[in-house]
């Protein structure tokens, strides 16, 4: 099953944040959605999560739209920006918590609902969080807490909106392997990131958006070059290659002005 | 403290409050007496007094607390705020005012049943404006504060009418009556607010699972397929029905509300939508026990039970703010 949309465009506010843009997500694959701030890369991964009224979306042949909350909340799961964890839940109870769709009003969870919420701790390394209350962990923890929420929701899309921004060097890592662990049980994953190497050593396929529209569809090393960066971000960078992957370091403004 | 030996204890506190509430008043018959009346009959007197003026009395209790304390977990679940109180979105200051008019208008006096009606109507009212705005703008921060500002403007109003209050005695009667009381009350008090507040019931504890998932925030929840325009109109018509139906019956009764779901809080798992039943028992206990409490403490010039919630309530709230920290909540 694919998740697509073809040429979609969306105003807010009057602003035009998405133009024309193209994406066609298939299983099995981790896509990297770069571009600077403002380039739509929240909208489009909104769109993609059905959070916005839009029909334009395709899972298979179907319209987004048209599926009930339910049955959309076992195909796609989406984990937002904002780290917002309202109660000081158990961790435990906190990544369980994407296993709502997956049970009937008022069931318990299921010996398969722990072990698929055990398993995702595990994936980011929080379960020997598991019996603390999320509300006071650190910032990194509970990106990865809220992180394991989304991959124990267990859905053949997974939309994350930039979930490595303020984690340490190491995390980041352990959240892209976490990421291909869930794609290479055939699930997709689409994830929004602001480090380049990070994206080009761990994605499949990497989808830059600039200024509302896809400047760049392809592999890392086929996109991602010191004249994409240029044009799209605004910087000169060192762009080198280690073991087979890339290496990309913005070192300046290019033309010393603006980005 | 596991769930069920939680709503266990509550339980049985609501019964034993429930009990002395029937046991307590003026006229003095032995607890075996009472009861034997209550059930039975015998004692003509014994009997009138235990089933026309007790029984509604501790039935109004249970129900008002219990409604209190629920639309309480449900608001703040539902907001994410461990402020929110049913007050916020201005169904009693609403309410209060519906019942306000009727004495203003003079139609107090015509029949009983004008004063709960009223309050309803101005509840109903409060509620259709507050879903008429949120469905046009639909989000929560809109919601809370439309409510804020209904709330403000029923408070206007109804001191507006304590103003021009044709006669000090009308005046006095309102005050006492926004003091909120369960004193005098018939089963047809009861008989008006349990239907309303079953149906509130029903609704929150329907959208236990919305508020579970909106721990995560709103686009969390609705990714994780709930819906939002339902459980918007879910929470803030039940929380409607509950209050809107407590303040007809027993007029602003505050700080129940705020206060019990964080005594309990910190016994569940702190899931909001598991929060609600406990919540409204303690509730239903509270409000038993400070109904008693108001009738044995000066019995020759008895509280309003709303006084003695907020005189007790406010200083306590004070205190846990203080202790606790924000991340306890």
């Amino acid at each position: 099953m694919r998740l697509s949309t073809t040429n979609l465009s969306i105003e807010l506010s009057g602003r035009k944040v998405l133009d024309r843009v193209s994406i066609d997500l298939q299983p099995g694959e981790v896509v990297g959605l770069l571009g600077p701030n403002g380039a739509g890369k929240s909208t489009l991964m909104r769109a993609l999560a059905s959070l916005l009224e839009t029909p334009d979306v395709l899972l298979g042949d179907r319209a987004l739209s048209t599926l009930a909350s339910g049955e959309r909340a076992r195909k796609i799961a989406f984990l937002p920006q904002e780290k917002t964890i309202g109660w000081a839940l158990a961790v435990r109870q906190l990544v369980m918590l994407g296993r709502i769709p997956w049970r009937a009003f008022g069931q318990k969870p299921s010996v398969a609902d722990e072990a698929t919420a055990a398993e995702a701790m595990r994936l980011l390394d929080v379960d020997g969080l598991a019996e603390r209350p999320a509300t006071q962990l650190s910032g990194g923890e509970q990106a990865r807490v809220l992180a394991a929420r989304a991959v124990a929701q267990d859905t053949p899309f997974l939309i994350a909106d930039e979930p490595a921004s303020g984690l340490d060097p190491a995390h980041q890592i352990l959240m892209m392997q976490a990421f291909r662990a869930v794609a290479g049980k055939g699930r997709c994953v689409l994830v929004s990131l602001h480090d380049l190497t990070l994206a080009a050593r761990w994605c499949d396929r990497v989808v830059v958006l600039d200024g509302g529209r896809v400047a760049a569809d392809g592999e890392p090393g086929k996109v991602l070059d010191a004249d994409l960066l240029r044009s799209v971000y605004g910087v000169t960078a060192h762009v080198a290659h280690e073991a087979g992957k890339l290496v990309l370091a913005p070192l300046a403004l290019s033309d010393g002005g603006r980005p | 403290m596991n769930r069920r030996s939680l709503i266990l204890g509550l339980s049985a506190c609501v019964v034993v409050f429930f009990l002395l509430s029937l046991l307590t008043g003026p006229a003095s018959y032995g607890p075996i007496d009472s009861l034997r009346a209550l059930v039975v009959g015998g004692d003509e007197a014994a009997a009138i007094i235990l089933r026309e003026i007790r029984l509604p009395r501790a039935l109004l209790g249970l129900m008002v607390g219990f409604a209190l304390g629920a639309s309480g977990a449900a608001l703040q679940g539902f907001l994410r705020n461990p402020l929110a109180e049913p007050g916020i979105i201005g169904v009693s200051a609403s309410a209060s005012l519906g019942a306000v008019t009727v004495f203003y208008s003079g139609l107090a006096g015509a029949s009983m049943l004008a004063l709960p009606a009223g309050a309803l109507v101005g509840a109903v009212a409060s509620v259709l404006l507050l879903l008429g705005i949120a469905a046009r703008h639909g989000s929560t921060l809109t919601l809370i504060l439309s409510g804020v500002a209904l709330s403000s403007l029923a408070g206007a109003l109804t001191s507006l009418a304590l103003n021009l209050s044709p006669n000090p005695f009308a005046s006095y009667e309102i005050i006492f009556w926004l003091l909120g009381s369960l004193k005098d009350r018939s089963m047809v008090h009861v008989a008006i607010a349990l239907p309303l507040m079953a149906a509130g019931a029903a609704l929150l504890f329907a959208s236990s699972r919305a508020l579970d998932a909106l721990t995560l925030g709103e686009e969390s929840a609705a990714s994780l397929g709930i819906d939002l325009r339902r459980a918007r109109l879910f929470v803030v018509g039940g929380v409607a029905l509950m209050v809107g139906a407590a303040t007809a019956v027993a007029g602003a009764i505050g700080f129940v509300g705020l206060v019990m779901p964080h005594l309990v809080r910190p016994l569940t798992d702190r899931m909001p939508g598991s929060l609600i039943l406990p919540a409204g028992l303690g509730g239903a206990a509270l409000l038993l026990a400070a109904d008693v409490s108001v009738r044995v403490a000066i019995p020759a010039r008895e509280l309003n039970v709303g006084v003695l919630t907020a005189l007790i309530g406010a200083p306590f709230f004070l205190w846990l703010v203080a202790r606790t920290r924000r991340e306890a909540f």
